[in-house]
């Protein structure tokens, strides 16, 4: 094979976005603790990934992971699929699984699959927009529906590709969590100025930059004294300044952003 | 004595517009390195070194390269044609089957023939098509459902078409067929659908095979033992690039593709020959005279269709018929194209499948645990991007992938007739541990590189076949999919992802000339010459662009 198809890229997005809108309602189930998660991780490995894939999506017209489901609207739904099977489509009972393996299995399609994810807390949005704007002073770097600051990401549609797990580390380890594409660059020109600004493309003769005064500035590698990329993030971490209800608030804003 | 010279300029006039008119007889293809301002096959020659004698352009003054002419293509989608060119007419294919002559000087049309596909046809990657063979005035093209088509070079009318396989199958034709004496030669792609692959020759004449050579061997044949059970008969083993051929020898060699189904070995227990192998087979007869396999019992999708670059070298004090390879499984090999014999295997990137070979040249794998990334990805260290040799420079070049690797997974998958036969999955190693996963180079992506140089960046890497080292390397930001051309003026013209056509110096790596063109380079440079010019041309996106020097005042 040659590629790996555009699609399956494509995929991966929309299922982050499904994963999104299925955790944002989340109540109780979604905070399992990170043990559960785990065990449920081994029991769908051993019970489940034979079928249903490694990624919950080998099953037409069902993409665990996503949320995606045929009838299963509910947790409820979900185990009592599992306790009964679904005999026409060729899925035998799981009966023998006891209720806290169940449940196991059920947190686990629940954190889109993310073992690690620590029990993360999904709020309520409204508050959280109030965070983003106040106390959190997100806009003052980045921009949401074309209102706040050019400097960092625009997280219009960040509900779309991210999961809860990986916001709630943007929000404590924000150098940990940053892609590569967003880093920092730090360069100086062959007359001395230097520019600091983050990475919008980059190709092997030239780098392009979003500089801290909002400015678009392309720069050619072989005209700089110096070229880094700077390892750390100008983003704080949030995990004292903001209360654990305040990031879940936060939290459930950010994954209600879906774009325009 | 003035009528007799008037005479003679007259005689050579004619003589030079018979010329102009000559057709391609299998002799001129034979002796293509004779007429260096012609590119008669899909790499220039039955060698496939992608090296030409012009010498025009030189590293004094690439520099003063400038553009000629360019053609927009008017289908959208990679482009990874390569054309001919004869007596100042180029042939060329553009997505997904259609023929286009032109005159290779302006850029102006002569003619469009478009093909249209049954509808059914299914390929992996995209509806490519390599380019076109040319014999006597006819032209050949293999199409995506899985035809032969023969179309007349003067006025693209199509002469017949034959059906080679079974489109309903996912059978495709992708590769530009191959002229070898009196035959049409092609292969079939469709590994990831679980075909059973074969390479197939043609009477140029009126479509009927000849010969067939399939890459599964069959129950009971030579072979089969590599196989358990029923797997072979949906065992992959796809030709999607074209071959080489050996006129002395009589054998013509092509590489292979995966094992189907692609990621779950386990499904298919044995070496599974010849997936992933080079095949030596007699021109006349398709008969297996050698071959050897790159990657036994393949897990990674190490497709081993790339061009084989056949070189005579000095090997250990023996002038060696040998056969130069770089494999997408990240190793470079050199074998005796005689007996297939290994004579030299070193790794050109980061390769952790296998840690080395025994003494019969077969690796020695080393599975990756669970989990964690397997060098090289998906992708592999290069893939059917053509490579280059030059005589001159005694180097072979390769487009790679570096520090590139890809976690894979395995599942069961079950045969179903059209459809995808994978058995898992490869996901491009992520470099940020919470990051989306990563859309991977493999895609073509935006013009935003997003995933930048951290899972992996492109390379031409010079390599000296004698000891399999690198003697030098360009390396890219992004990530290349372009192949290379040398020439006899040691300048090697290569591009990559980010869209820039390069001009390197062949011996030494040095970036002579570049151009941002806009669009990924996913073809290889081809060069020629007309009225005493040298021109290259590279596909750059949707468009076709040729250069040549500035001309003098």
């Amino acid at each position: 094979m040659r590629f790996r198809s555009l699609l399956g890229a494509a995929v991966v997005f929309t299922l982050a976005a499904h994963l999104a809108a299925q955790n944002a309602p989340q109540s109780q189930q979604a905070q399992s603790d990170h043990f559960v998660i785990e065990t449920g991780a081994r029991l769908y490995a051993g019970q489940c990934s034979a079928c249903h894939g490694a990624n919950g999506d080998q099953i037409n017209g069902v993409d665990l992971r996503a949320g995606k489901f045929l009838t299963v609207k509910t947790d409820e739904d979900l185990a009592g699929v599992l306790a009964s099977g679904r005999p026409a489509a060729g899925m035998p009972s799981f009966a023998t699984l006891n209720s806290d393996e169940a449940r196991a299995i059920i947190a686990y399609i629940r954190s889109a699959f993310d073992a690690t994810t620590e029990g993360v807390t999904i709020g309520n949005a409204g508050r959280g927009a109030a965070v983003f704007e106040g106390k959190g002073g997100c806009t003052s770097c980045h921009r949401v529906n074309g209102r706040g600051a050019y400097t960092a990401t625009d997280l219009t549609e960040i509900g779309t590709n991210r999961t809860p797990g990986s916001l709630l580390r943007a929000l404590a380890q924000p150098a940990q969590a940053l892609l590569p594409g967003n880093r920092t660059v730090r360069a100086v020109t062959r007359d001395g100025r230097t520019i600091r600004g983050r990475r919008l493309n980059e190709d092997s003769f030239t780098i392009q930059v979003i500089d801290e005064q909002s400015r678009l500035v392309s720069l050619v590698k072989s005209d700089l004294r110096t070229f880094e990329l700077v390892p750390t993030s100008s983003m704080p971490s949030y995990e004292t300044t903001l209360t654990a209800d305040e990031r879940a608030d936060l939290i459930a804003y950010l994954l209600s952003l879906k774009g325009r | 004595m003035k009528k007799l010279t008037r005479l003679a300029v007259t005689l050579l006039l004619v003589s030079a517009s018979y010329r102009l008119d000559a057709q391609v007889t299998s002799d001129r293809i034979l002796r293509a390195a004779d007429e260096p301002q012609n590119w008669l096959t899909y790499s220039g020659g039955y060698s496939s070194q992608r090296y030409s004698l012009l010498k025009q352009i030189d590293t004094s003054n690439a520099k003063n390269l400038e553009l000629k002419w360019m053609m927009q293509n008017q289908v959208f989608g990679p482009w990874e044609s390569s054309p001919l060119v004869v007596d100042g007419i180029m042939y060329l294919t553009q997505r997904p089957n259609d023929v286009i002559a032109l005159d290779a000087k302006t850029g102006r049309m002569f003619w469009l023939y478009r093909y249209t596909n049954s509808g059914r046809q299914q390929v992996c990657c995209g509806a490519q098509n390599r380019g076109v063979a040319v014999l006597g005035d006819t032209l050949f093209m293999g199409t995506l459902d899985a035809h032969l088509v023969a179309i007349d070079a003067k006025n693209g009318k199509p002469l017949w078409n034959v059906l080679v396989a079974d489109d309903k199958l996912a059978y495709s034709i992708t590769l530009a067929p191959l002229i070898v004496k009196n035959k049409v030669i092609v292969g079939v792609g469709g590994a990831d659908y679980g075909i059973r692959g074969f390479v197939a020759a043609f009477d140029p004449k009126n479509g009927h095979e000849l010969w067939r050579f399939y890459t599964i061997p069959g129950k009971g044949e030579p072979g089969s033992d590599s196989w358990s059970g029923e797997a072979w008969e949906h065992g992959g083993g796809s030709i999607w690039v074209t071959g080489s051929y050996d006129p002395a020898l009589n054998l013509t060699y092509w590489g292979v593709g995966n094992p189907g189904p692609d990621w779950n070995p386990d499904q298919r227990p044995g070496d599974n020959l010849y997936t992933d192998s080079v095949v030596a087979l007699d021109a006349d007869t398709g008969k297996l005279k050698w071959h050897y396999q790159f990657t036994p019992n393949d897990g990674y999708d190490y497709d081993s269709v790339q061009v084989p670059v056949l070189a005579d070298l000095m090997w250990k004090g023996t002038l060696t018929k040998a056969m130069l390879w770089g494999n997408r499984n990240g190793n470079f090999y050199v074998l005796d194209r005689e007996n297939g014999k290994f004579l030299l295997g070193a790794p050109f990137v980061k390769v952790t499948w296998m840690s080395g070979f025994d003494e019969g040249g077969r690796p020695i794998q080393t599975p990756q645990p669970v989990g964690m990334p397997t060098y090289p990805g998906v992708q592999g260290g290069t893939n059917w991007y053509s490579p280059s040799y030059s005589p001159r420079t005694g180097l072979f070049y390769v487009s790679a992938w570096e520090n590139y690797g890809s976690v894979y997974r395995k599942e069961a998958v079950q045969y179903e007739p059209g459809r995808r036969f994978n058995g898992g999955a490869g996901q491009t190693a992520k470099p940020t541990p919470d990051a989306p996963v990563m859309p991977g180079p493999a895609a073509v992506r935006s013009p935003i590189n997003t995933w930048t140089d951290t899972v992996g960046h492109g390379a031409v890497i010079a390599i000296d076949p004698k000891t399999g080292h690198s003697k030098w390397k360009f390396q890219m930001y992004d990530v290349t999919d372009s192949g290379i051309l040398t020439t006899a003026g040691d300048v090697l013209f290569s591009g990559g992802r980010e869209g820039y056509f390069q001009v390197l110096d062949a011996r030494t790596g040095a970036l002579l000339w570049k151009t941002y063109l806009g669009g990924p380079i996913m073809s290889a440079p081809v060069t020629y010459s007309i009225d005493g010019k040298q021109y290259v041309i590279v596909n750059s996106g949707n468009v076709m662009v040729t250069f040549a020097l500035r001309d003098q005042n």
